[in-house]
């Protein structure tokens, strides 16, 4: 079935096309949260809440607000940064914007079980440049804009597109 | 136009980035359905984020059973009640609101069944009142004629007293001899008897002719007993009697009411 025919079924409360949707992006969208939260279980509790949220407010998407992919990532996104932001979690933990999601796999080389996708992974991001990790996670994970990525990583506005646009194209060389 | 330098541009990785307008992701939407490689591109982009942010995936079960437990949680708590509320709520509001309708419009009709009924008697009032003041207007005029009529100059006032048969009657007679018009005000007259009418009658003394002016008619009836009647007559007197109804050609001296000799002045 066509990704735009999922979506139509999925918009019309077909809970086959949802799980199949689920299942296409249930990893990327609760990856993406956790580049945010940092932490497993909480990625996990946050993206089911966000799966929801998707389920109930699936008459809101159109092609308006770009790729399904996307919009569901707005939305993981705000989810997890407002979990970051309430109270009880500022208690808890430090602030760790500053880390990059690379962490995050490193943490898994720590682990006895490594599976061969996992290395093809860590492979995936290995070879990606530190600048080109930094503008993509900016840009997708977090969300900034071009402006605050321009800012955050000390570089003119006009060059973040161009930067994304190669690093992208490295990414997609990798995958090969 | 020129898919290659578009692609390069940069501008579809900022579009699944999420980076866009509205306006600009529709755009893109569009070109994406015209031109394939446009599509293609997007599709590689998106496939390549896809797999880099697979890379962070918590490490930790990801069914689309726990999801879909918390949609059913989520409509079965949350939503359902607050549907059901909010409809037995609209509904409750709905139903009072026609109640309530309903009673405003009977009490409204009930009004306007009483204000019309006020109308309509008011409105008999009214007429009754318009046929008052007609009929005062008419008794006014006839008694400013009569006042007129008995103040003319060329009128004589002639007392008449009561005699035996009714000493404590009296009358007056005004005489226009000039216009032959005779008034007889019969205010101090007792009511006559059935069958019985008063007749006027007009007087020569010497020697003592008698002759019929008219009959005091309809006594009761007429309020202020004020008649009418033509005197053609060189009266000396007038005097009144009661007579069977129909007159007499002859007065029945012995029910002689009133009498008056005409002043020779």
């Amino acid at each position: 079935m066509q990704l735009e025919e999922l979506i139509t079924r999925f918009q019309q409360k077909d809970t086959f096309a949802f799980e199949r949707l689920h299942a296409m992006y249930a990893e990327n969208i609760c990856g993406v949260i956790n580049t945010i939260v940092k932490d497993d279980n909480l990625a996990q509790e946050i993206c089911q809440d966000v799966f929801v949220k998707v389920w109930n407010s699936a008459m809101s998407y159109n092609s308006s607000k770009g790729r399904f992919f996307t919009w569901i990532v707005n939305i993981a996104r705000n989810a997890a940064i407002d979990v970051m932001r309430s109270k009880n979690y500022k208690n808890q933990k430090k602030n760790l914007s500053a880390d990059y999601f690379v962490s995050i796999l490193e943490n898994t080389t720590e682990e006895e079980e490594i599976d061969f996708n996992t290395k093809g992974l860590r492979n995936l991001v290995s070879k990606l440049k530190e600048k080109c990790i930094q503008v993509i996670e900016l840009l997708y994970f977090k969300g900034y804009t071009q402006k605050e990525v321009a800012e955050e990583l000390d570089i003119p506005v006009g060059t973040v597109k161009t930067r994304n646009r190669s690093c992208i194209s490295q990414l997609r060389e990798n995958m090969k | 136009m020129n898919t290659k330098e578009y692609i390069e541009s940069g501008v579809l990785e900022l579009y699944v980035a999420g980076q866009l307008s509205e306006e600009e992701n529709l755009k893109v939407a569009e070109y994406a359905k015209l031109y394939s490689d446009i599509q293609k591109e997007i599709e590689a982009i998106e496939a390549s984020i896809l797999a880099l942010s697979k890379t962070a995936a918590p490490k930790v079960n990801l069914s689309f059973s726990d999801v879909y437990e918390k949609i059913k949680n989520y409509r079965d708590t949350k939503v359902v009640p607050i549907n059901k509320s909010a409809l037995s709520w609209s509904s409750y509001m709905g139903w009072a609101a026609s109640i309530l309708l309903l009673i405003g419009g009977v009490y409204l009709f009930n009004q306007n069944e009483k204000l019309q009924s006020q109308i309509e008697v008011v409105e008999g009032q009214r007429i009754n009142l318009e046929e008052q003041i007609n009929e005062a207007k008419i008794s006014l005029t006839k008694s400013e004629e009569l006042l007129a009529t008995i103040r003319d100059k060329n009128i004589t006032v002639i007392p008449l007293g009561g005699q035996e048969v009714s000493p404590t009657s009296y009358a007056k007679a005004y005489w226009n001899k000039k216009e032959e018009k005779l008034y007889i005000d019969a205010q101090g007259l007792p009511e006559p008897p059935d069958g019985m009418v008063y007749q006027v009658w007009s007087l020569k003394l010497n020697p003592l002719t008698p002759t019929s002016v008219g009959l005091l008619e309809d006594f009761i009836e007429d309020d202020n007993r004020i008649f009418n009647l033509t005197n053609a007559n060189t009266s000396e007197a007038f005097g009144i009697t009661l007579e069977p109804s129909g007159g007499s050609k002859s007065p029945n001296l012995e029910q002689l009411y009133t009498l008056g000799v005409v002043s020779s002045s």
